[in-house]
């Protein structure tokens, strides 16, 4: 149960799949003009989740944007390999006039594979994430927790090797989201996706991350960083992440307090 | 100890599965069919009623109001001289010929009216006033250009139907939820895959809105296009019924066309719009239980 105190140095043996090189983001222009991401430096290794935590205006949902080549950096450099990303949100998004295999096929049909190709790979894909039984449903016939399990089915399906999640658990039920928690660190063990988890909930990141990025608000910068080194299930990474939960919730005050003063 | 525990927890998650999906239950087809049936019977009945209530009463003379006898009996009558199906079939056929050709016309106006921002600035306020306008205005220009044909009929079922079509795709496509569209963009998703695979079936529901909206206005259009535009060489219409009854002068004419054209129009829309629009929206979830 070795935790590592904040800030990061090494892991230079590993490989960047993310890397964010001193980007800027700026909202409109002249007297209207705000910063979203001010100088802001991440590097997510391979097969890494990292969770970027922070209050409201924190810029979280800039950042997987700008990496997803969504936005565009204003200044500074955001080197990601060429269309390897893929994105799910809070709302599971998916087409209600597919059922779940139409939903998890679609980006199989885009990558113009053939039915009994994409019907192999949907399948494998419900498994993954425990669905196998519902690929004739449609979306409004599941719980919000299903549709998200879908929806990263549908993730995965684009065969990406960075997934970037914003707040994707953040509309289902305690109970609900800890399963949920469950199944996306199997997943990452299962398929070795690099993972990018915004959230500004402490307990999820510190079920979920191997490492923990804690953003300022307005504008967004790295404030701390903190490794979690559990042995990849939710629990253990909590019981890991115990010491410096209260760390952490303590540079999350400060900042939010940061605000209230001026 | 470990196993058991994983196990648990698989029955936790099947458990969440099952509690938390949305339980359906439909009433047995013969009470669903008895609910939809007998309203409908009931509100027939009375206006028979009524009717019959009306012309004992003799407020005015028979000539003027017909009773629902008399009306059956005309109805037999050109039934059995086979008026009454050629009448209905010649008009359905000029209606659907007139609101497919409004299909083609105004599905690609709609869509491009939703994409082209510079389209809809031209064309959004004019397509809206068509649709306001009484397509009944049109037969007169119809007349002069095309003459008492076949032709001034289509025009004027035409003019009166692709407004709405054009309106229903391209709010259809307004109202599409971005986030869906936002998930089509992270799937890769460019130009015309992207109306493909999302826009278009996403529109659907709006889309079939409009197609309904357009056949209630297709039918009305012919009505009154029929009613003006008579020659021999052209084929006899409900509308053409009806201004025969007029000129008989037997009202129970007028009155039994009239009601054959309400029929069809209901028929139409219960046995094709209503079926289509059910199954869009039910797929989507767009439907709560009676």
């Amino acid at each position: 149960m070795a935790v590592a105190l904040a800030p990061v140095a090494e892991a230079t043996s590993r490989t960047v799949a993310v890397q964010l090189v001193d980007v800027t983001k700026v909202f409109g222009t002249g007297s209207q003009a705000v910063v979203a991401v001010d100088d802001l430096n991440l590097e997510v290794y391979r097969g890494e989740l990292v969770c970027l935590l922070g209050a409201s205006g924190c810029g979280k949902s800039t950042v997987l944007n700008l990496t997803a080549g969504l936005e565009h950096a204003t200044r500074g450099q955001v080197n990601v390999p060429a269309a390897s990303t893929c994105l799910m949100f809070q709302e599971s998004a998916l087409f209600p006039w597919l059922t779940v295999n139409g939903n998890v096929g679609m980006p199989l049909r885009l990558q113009r594979k053939r039915k009994a190709e994409r019907a192999d790979e949907v399948k494998q894909l419900l498994e993954l994430v425990r669905l196998e039984r519902f690929g004739n449903h449609r979306p409004h016939q599941l719980s919000g927790g299903m549709r998200q399990r879908v929806a990263l089915a549908r993730a995965l399906a684009q065969h990406s090797e960075i997934l970037l999640m914003d707040e994707p658990f953040g509309a289902v039920d305690a109970i609900t989201r800890d399963q949920l928690h469950d199944d996306l660190l199997r997943v990452k063990s299962e398929t070795g996706v690099t993972i990018v988890f915004v959230t500004h909930s402490l307990r999820e990141a510190t079920r979920l991350g191997d490492r923990i990025v804690v953003l300022s608000s307005r504008p967004g910068r790295v404030l701390e960083e903190f490794l979690i080194d559990g042995d990849g299930t939710a629990e253990s990474n909590e019981l890991a992440a115990a010491d410096i939960a209260p760390r952490i919730t303590e540079v999350l005050r400060s900042e939010i307090g940061r605000h209230g003063r001026s | 100890m470990a196993v058991a525990e994983a196990a648990l927890s698989n029955n936790v998650g099947e458990g969440l599965d099952r509690l938390e999906m949305p339980v359906n239950s439909k009433p047995p087809l013969l009470r669903r069919i008895g609910t939809l049936v007998i309203p409908k019977l009931a509100a027939i009945g009375f206006f028979l009623l009524v009717w019959q209530l009306v012309y004992d009463s003799g407020i005015k003379p028979d000539y003027v109001i017909p009773s629902p006898g008399d009306v059956w009996t005309q109805l037999i009558y050109y039934w059995q001289q086979g008026s009454v199906t050629g009448a209905i079939w010649t008009s359905i056929t000029r209606a659907a010929f007139g609101y497919a050709a409004s299909i083609v016309i105004g599905t690609p106006l709609g869509l491009l009216m939703a994409r082209v921002r510079l389209v809809r600035l031209a064309l959004g306020s004019t397509i809206s006033a068509l649709q306001s306008l009484p397509s009944v205005a049109w037969v007169p220009l119809g007349l002069v250009v095309f003459g008492p044909n076949n032709t001034t009929i289509y025009f004027v079922v035409i003019m009166g139907a692709f407004p709405s079509i054009v309106n229903g795709m391209a709010h259809a496509v307004d109202q599409i939820p971005p986030v869906l569209l936002r998930a089509a963009r992270t799937m890769g998703m460019r130009g015309l895959r992207l109306w493909w695979y999302a826009v278009i079936p996403a529109a659907m529901p709006g889309y079939v809105a409009g197609l309904r909206q357009a056949w209630s206005f297709s039918w009305r259009s012919l009505m009154a296009a029929e009613l003006i535009t008579r020659s021999s060489d052209l084929g006899l219409g409900l509308g053409q019924l009806l201004d025969f009854g007029r000129e008989l002068p037997n009202m129970a004419v007028v009155v039994m066309a009239i009601l054959l054209i309400l029929i069809v129009g209901i028929a139409v829309d219960s046995l094709l719009f209503n079926p289509l629009d059910r199954v869009v929206r039910e797929r989507r979830g767009l439907i709560a239980e009676v």
